[in-house]
């Protein structure tokens, strides 16, 4: 591991200035990312900044009007098993439970996971080409080891497949991810949070190296209490997803009210289709409108030879998910 | 508050007793309680978070020691191994780990009964299915699954019926 310096910040903006101040610094919380890649040398901070004494940032406040804000510092274990989340969106409850193990959720915090590192295998491994950790090196993944990659929003300097868990349903209940910068505080949408690779795979968040995330807000949608999760992958437990689903599902009789659905470890970020929700808004809750909708969402889709099995397995999901939702709600 | 990147104290409490020490501030938890404090039962399998062999309380949660940087944990309290039992007196969960065959090399198994102490204490299902999730982050190579998850459970029916008495 490389030598730096430690710093321990007792305030938002003492965190804040010391990022300004120090260039190649790098905030930890958890470290549970951070650290395994200081460790893998992929990660060399001069300073680290250590944020886990700043006071209200691990709080849980659930609304008056349905939202819930997530303070960044609270633990994932913290977040999956409080009261408010499991019953307003199970949805994020499920996604974090099926995510990493609790050693690690206890350790991970919400901000952490927002920002982890694809689990891309040539990105930690220094003898291999990678755009995303060295700029205009290559993609070793391309024609490689790409079973666990992206089919949906990649480019042609980048095929990783975002990994975490909780942000598919993040992006599925279209959360805010409030920040603090010299210039004070700023919120920005879920979908513009993580970049797509296009031209330049290592620019990753909208993010300045200088800003703290403080808070995830989740707005209030009455009907992800009926929400779920559902992650496929290579064991039953401790595994990235191979494909991931949050949705939510409300019915009007037997037709489809309103839905949210993402899918996980199938696009560079965590991916939603307007079309796909649209196709199911006002149809007959069927297995057919499900399937038509799965059928929209992978519209170019780009397999590379590893991995075009996810395509189908998410299709089939997808279908799944939204019959076990409409069991829920009737 | 700066420190330079060789001198950094830091007081934590482990199994009980304060120690005030100085690190390097790269080393981790792991590092500082075997090769430092000699606590050697703390066990290095992975050191990339995916085993759980390094499986430690800190403040009361289970964590990985692996992972922890040790100039993070100034002021915690460290839970151990050696803080669970002795060998003249093992805790109910170190004998039902014997009385279960839970382990066959044993190299995993201060992890497993850290995990599983703290496991015992979540708000997990009483079924078997719930008690392998609860302990999926624990891997044992030799495959002693089935008699971990037996162990845990004959000590989670006695707490169970303690309490229910
Ligand atoms: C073995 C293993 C298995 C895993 N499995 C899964 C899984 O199945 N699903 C899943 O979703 N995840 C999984 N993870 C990833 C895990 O969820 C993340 O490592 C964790 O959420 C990161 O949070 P942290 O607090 O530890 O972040 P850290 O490691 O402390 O930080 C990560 C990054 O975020 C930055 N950062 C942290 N907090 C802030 C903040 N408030 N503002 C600005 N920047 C910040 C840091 O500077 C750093 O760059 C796994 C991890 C491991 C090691
Ligand atoms: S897919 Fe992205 S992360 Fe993987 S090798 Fe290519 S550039 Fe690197
Ligand atoms: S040694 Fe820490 S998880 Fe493997
Ligand atoms: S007893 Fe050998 S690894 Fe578990």
């Amino acid at each position: 591991m490389h030598e730096f310096t430690l710093i321990r910040a007792e305030t938002d903006e003492a965190a804040v200035s010391a990022l300004t101040a120090h260039p190649d610094a790098r905030l930890i919380a958890g470290g549970t990312n951070l650290v395994d890649l200081m460790k893998e040398g992929v990660e060399t901070p001069t300073h680290l900044i250590d944020i886990n004494g700043l006071g209200d940032l691990d709080r849980i406040e659930a609304r008056a009007d349905g939202s819930i804000m997530i303070g960044a510092l609270s633990s994932n274990s913290s977040v999956a098993w409080n009261a408010d989340i499991q019953s307003r969106f199970p949805m994020i409850s499920d996604a974090i439970l099926a995510g990493a193990t609790t050693q690690l959720r206890n350790m991970a915090t919400m901000g952490g996971n927002l920002l982890q590192k694809n689990r891309c295998f040539y990105y930690p491994d220094h003898n291999a080409r990678c755009n995303k950790r060295e700029p205009g090196s290559g993609c070793d993944a391309m024609d490689g080891v790409n079973r666990m990659c992206a089919v949906l929003g990649t480019s042609d300097q980048c095929i990783a497949a975002h990994p975490s868990d909780v942000c598919v349903a993040l992006r599925a209940l279209d959360a805010i991810v409030h920040v603090k910068g010299v210039e004070g505080h700023r919120a920005i949408e879920f979908a513009d949070f993580h970049k797509l690779p296009g031209g330049t795979p290592h620019v990753e968040f909208d993010l300045a190296h200088n800003e703290l995330i403080t808070g995830i807000e989740v707005p209030g949608l009455p009907f992800a209490a009926n929400s779920t999760y559902l992650k496929l992958r290579d064991r039953t437990s401790y595994a990235f997803a191979l494909v991931s689903i949050a949705a939510a599902l409300k019915l009007d009789g037997d037709t489809v009210d309103d839905v949210r659905l993402a899918v996980g470890s199938v696009g560079t970020v965590p991916w939603r289709s307007a079309g796909a929700e649209d196709a199911m808004r006002g149809a007959p809750a069927t297995a057919a409108t499900f399937s038509k909708a799965a059928e929209i969402f992978f519209e170019g889709a780009k397999p590379r030879a590893g991995n075009g099995f996810k395509i189908e397995l998410a299709k089939r999901a997808i279908v799944r998910v939204m019959e076990t939702l409409k069991e829920q709600a009737a | 508050m700066a420190a330079s990147a060789h001198q950094l104290r830091i007081d934590l409490t482990v199994n009980g007793t304060v120690h005030g020490i100085d690190i390097d501030p790269r080393t981790t938890l792991l590092d500082l309680l075997r090769e430092t404090l000699d606590l050697t039962g703390t066990k290095k399998g992975c050191n990339h978070g995916q085993c759980g062999a390094c499986t430690v309380h800190v403040n009361g949660k289970r964590v990985l020691a692996c992972l922890t940087l040790a100039a993070l944990c100034d002021g915690a309290d460290v839970r151990t191994i050696e803080g669970v039992g002795t060998p003249e007196k093992l805790h109910p969960l170190q004998d039902a780990f014997i009385a279960h065959d839970g382990f066959q090399c044993g190299y995993c198994t201060s992890g497993q009964i850290m995990s599983a102490l703290a496991a015992l204490e979540e708000p997990w299902g009483p079924d078997d299915a719930a008690i392998k999730e609860a302990m999926s982050g624990n891997i044992c190579r030799c495959g002693a699954y089935p008699n971990i998850v037996a162990a845990v459970q004959e000590v989670r029916k006695s707490a169970e019926g303690g309490r229910n008495a």
